[in-house]
């Protein structure tokens, strides 16, 4: 047992005293990055818990054949609201928002991120974004059903609220771009002194990709977004055919941001396994360069590789040979880190606790991930399984398997440093076992009924799909009991649980060497940076 | 069928079994690999680390250079047999989709139109693609075939049925409350038959049948006759029935009766029963006669 300083209660100590305002105000008008990162993360959780419920439903709804519990309309909009919330309220502002908050700044020495006033504008304009998308549910022609692509022209021609729902999502994308800029401006100014480019943790330099693909892709959504609710209101016509517009115009927008957005959602999360697994195998990452020179090779060549959406679309063959090209070639930067992870692990003196376990999870489901990802590359095999659940199962291995494993991964390992209590270890360790089994057999069972053909965004469908739909569906309540019992056991143990010291993990980046919880400041003095990232013996870890 | 043809299932399955395969590998290498370190090097047995090396530049480019071959030799697989996919063999019988929301229609070069797609066996067939509205997609799984039906775009798909049989034909791309519903089959016969089902022209029995006209317009795509609850209201005992309309945005409650159907037919949006959505397309191309046909069909179901 290490020994522990004076532990404060929860909720208590360091930045949490940091009273000039009093109850609500003293967090909804902070511009401590701390207290910012906190707000994002409870409000990109609630948006999860919600856009999980509905993705239960689905499941349910699929269980079996015909009507389970709802019509087709309430279907689609379900399942367009369960796409829209997770990629745009929850999984693309969420690492950047949340832990990119708490912990980017203290990684690189900084008492605060470059612009704090911004940096509470940011989630301002996400909460009025996601008040905006929340009102488009309940007022006008109802919850939009066009999926979370908003294709036209069915989003121009349907009654539902499409035009609010995209206008908040507009919302929501300045706020991406302001987080981008603020982060590319502190890694760039406020590094302590000897914090040189070498010395980052990996987990900035993914958030230094991220944020330029932020800046660079969101106005393209915007200008995107825009457009839609031109033609709803103003009739336009630029996508509409009989009037010289193009339908598959739309689309190269749309994806010329969005694919791009994946790495948004996935790169932080790589980062935080180049965190993890180091610091709990007590051994410097290997090949560091290689992994954070990927980062920014998949930020680059990702924003080339938009067209693979597109394959049965139209779009002439030459333009397919190009894509199909481009994103083979991205998918070696994504190799090299699943090699360079693996081999970190060789010699080392690995401790399986829960971090470590999100992030082995994190190796094999989105290694899953990739490799099917590249059965979507490949021209001919694209064809076959395009639309179908296949899809689905794809990037819910990339996005949830990949991403939001990794963010569980970052509760468990940064969450307890910002209350000063932890969680019990051995109902982590269930959770994630339920979680993983779970996962997998709701989602590998979704890419084999793709295989057979079951196309995706499918209300209803033919009975020779019926067996598959039930095994997966049993899956999601497994995967949602894991989900429970791991929030349950992180909350009471942040609130009740047993309190830790400076270091709990033993790791060798900056935010280890200061109180727990952080003191608002952060550090008492300007640190002096003298090693690496991953340098345990420079940073006297036994 | 001629034996150098190769049909687009052939084309495809070899490039799912070289990825496929391929991707195996990589996974059981890196899955063996992790765990069999997590148990040789885990605390327990490995209270220290043995080593505090940050890399090895050989590893470094084996890895770099390994995929990249691996990757490469997908992408031209891949692309081989992607084009295959694009070169219609010359012979091919060429038949013109119309996607609707939410039914799929098939037109022959004689005219005859058919909500199913008959083909005959070991004969390619083109499809030219052609949607009324919005996108719609037209796939086949067991011909691996997939294409989307772009308002506006000439896009064509092509394949070969090499056995006789009933083939599922989805709408692959979202298209709105019935897109789950827009499903058909392709009927592979035998060349002879195909022949004489052509010539019969629009055949005598399907005009007169309502069903089949029901069929052939999608109709049962979102009404049942069964009583099951679909996009539209069900057929089951309809006629006669107290039901609570939309007209205009005011409320009434009518009996349906034949000229409500037939309003319904050919005016869809006039009345909308109530907890349903003014979604329903209009069929101005129908005869009187077969509006009848379908009113009296719809009559009968009970
Ligand atoms: C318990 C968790 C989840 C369940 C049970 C679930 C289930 C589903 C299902 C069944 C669909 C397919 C609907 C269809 O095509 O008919 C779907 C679509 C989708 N899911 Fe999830 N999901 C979960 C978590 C997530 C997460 C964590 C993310 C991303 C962060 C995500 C993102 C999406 C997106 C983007 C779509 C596509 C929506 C569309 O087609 O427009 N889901 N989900
Ligand atoms: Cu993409
Ligand atoms: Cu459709």
């Amino acid at each position: 047992m290490i020994p522990v300083e004076n532990v404060p209660p929860a909720g208590d100590g360091g930045f949490w005293n940091d009273t000039g305002k009093t109850g609500i105000t003293a967090w909804i008008f902070s511009t401590d990055h701390k207290r910012i990162g906190l707000l994002y993360f409870y409000s990109v959780l609630t948006f999860f818990l919600i856009a999980v419920v509905l993705g239960v439903l689905l499941r349910i709804e699929l269980m079996a054949p015909g009507r389970t519990i709802m019509g087709p309309q309430t279907y689609n909009a379900v399942f367009t609201v369960h796409g829209v919330v997770m990629v745009f309220l929850f999984i693309i502002p969420g690492f950047q928002g949340s832990f990119g908050n708490l912990v980017m700044p203290i990684q690189i020495g900084a008492r605060d991120v470059a612009f704090p006033r911004l940096n509470l504008f940011s989630w301002w304009l996400y909460i009025a974004g996601a008040a905006v998308i929340i009102t488009s549910l309940f007022t006008g022609g109802g919850p939009p059903d066009t999926g979370w692509t908003f294709y036209v022209p069915f989003s121009e021609r349907t009654g539902t609220n499409v035009s609010l729902a995209v206008f908040g999502v507009f919302i929501v994308g300045f706020s991406s771009i302001v987080t981008g800029l603020n982060f590319v401006t502190t890694i760039h100014r406020l590094r302590a002194e000897g914090m040189t480019w070498g010395r980052l943790p990996l987990f900035v330099w993914s958030l230094y990709a991220t944020a330029w693909v932020q800046i660079l892709a969101t106005p393209i959504l915007g200008i995107t977004l825009a457009l839609i609710i031109a033609e709803r209101f103003l009739g336009t016509g630029l996508f509409d055919p009989a009037r010289g517009g193009d339908p598959l115009m739309y689309q190269h927008l749309f994806w010329i941001y969005s694919h791009p957005a994946v790495y948004i959602m996935i790169l932080p999360g790589m980062g935080v396994i180049s965190e993890i697994i180091p610091a709990f195998a007590r051994k410097p990452i290997f090949g560091y360069k290689m992994i954070a020179f990927s980062s920014l090779a998949i930020a680059a060549a990702g924003s080339l590789v938009w067209g693979h959406h597109m394959f049965t679309s139209g779009m002439s063959d030459t333009a397919i040979l190009v894509f199909s090209f481009l994103t083979f070639v991205v998918a070696i930067p994504s190799a090299i880190k699943v090699f360079n992870w693996v081999s970190t692990l060789y010699r080392g003196s690995i401790s399986l606790e829960a971090p470590m376990l999100f992030a082995l999870a994190f190796i094999l489901l989105f290694s899953i991930g990739g490799l099917t990802g590249l059965i979507l590359g490949a021209a001919a095999t694209d064809i076959h399984v395009h639309d179908t659940q296949f899809v689905v199962g794809h990037f819910h291995y990339v996005i949830f398997g990949g991403a939001v494993f990794a963010f569980f991964g970052a509760m468990h390992y940064w969450l307890p440093k910002f209350y000063g209590r932890r969680y019990a270890e051995k109902p982590a360790v269930v959770a994630w076992v339920l979680m993983f089994v779970g996962f997998n057999i709701t989602y590998f069972t979704m890419m084999v009924l793709g295989m057979k053909g079951m196309p995706r965004r499918y209300y209803d469908y033919l009975p020779e799909f019926a067996p598959l739909n039930l095994v997966s569906t049993i899956g999601s309540w497994i995967l949602v009991s894991g989900l429970i019992l791991m929030l349950v056991n992180l909350f009471r143990g942040l609130f009740k649980g047993e309190p830790i010291d400076r270091n709990p993990w033993g790791a060798a980046t900056l935010e280890w060497t200061i109180p727990t919880p952080p003191p608002t400041e952060n550090f008492e003095e300007e640190p002096v940076v003298t090693h690496g990232p991953y340098d345990f013996k420079g940073a006297g870890i036994p | 069928m001629n034996p150098l043809l190769i049909t687009t299932t052939q084309a495809v399955d070899p490039v799912f079994k070289f990825i496929f395969g391929v991707s195996l590998v990589l996974l059981l290498g890196i899955t063996a690999t992790t765990v069999g370190f997590v148990i040789r090097y885990r605390r327990s047995r490995a209270p220290e680390p043995t080593s505090q090396s940050s890399g090895n530049i050989w590893l470094e480019i084996v890895w770099i250079v390994l995929p990249s071959i691996l990757v490469l030799a997908m992408f031209y697989y891949g692309w081989s047999g992607y084009l295959s996919l694009r070169n219609v063999p010359k012979d091919a019988l060429p038949v013109t989709a119309t996607a609707r929301m939410w039914s799929w229609s098939f037109t022959y070069a004689n005219g005859k139109t058919s909500p199913r797609l008959y083909v005959p066996v070991g004969k390619p067939v083109v499809v030219n693609l052609v949607s009324k509205d919005v996108l719609h997609g037209f796939y086949i799984p067991a011909f691996r075939v997939k294409r989307d039906v772009v308002p506006g775009m000439k896009n064509f798909a092509w394949f070969v049925a090499s056995k006789p049989g009933s083939y599922d034909l989805f709408c692959s791309v979202y298209c709105g409350v019935g897109h789950s519903a827009m499903i058909t089959t392709v009927e592979a016969v035998p060349a002879a038959e195909f022949a004489a089902w052509l010539e019969k022209g629009e055949g005598k029995e399907e005009k007169a049948a309502g069903k089949a006209l029901l069929e052939k317009h999608g109709c049962l795509g979102c009404h049942s006759l069964d009583g099951t609850a679909k996009v539209g209201p069900t057929f089951k005992g309809i006629f006669g029935r107290r039901v609570t309309v939309l007209t205009g945005g005011t409320e009434r409650t009518i009996t349906v009766d034949e000229e409500y159907l037939r309003r319904s037919i050919l005016d869809p949006n006039a009345d909308v029963v109530k907890g349903y959505q003014p979604i329903m397309p209009s069929f101005p191309g129908l005869t009187k006669d077969e509006v009848t046909t379908m009113v009296e069909f719809i009559e009968g179901v009970r």
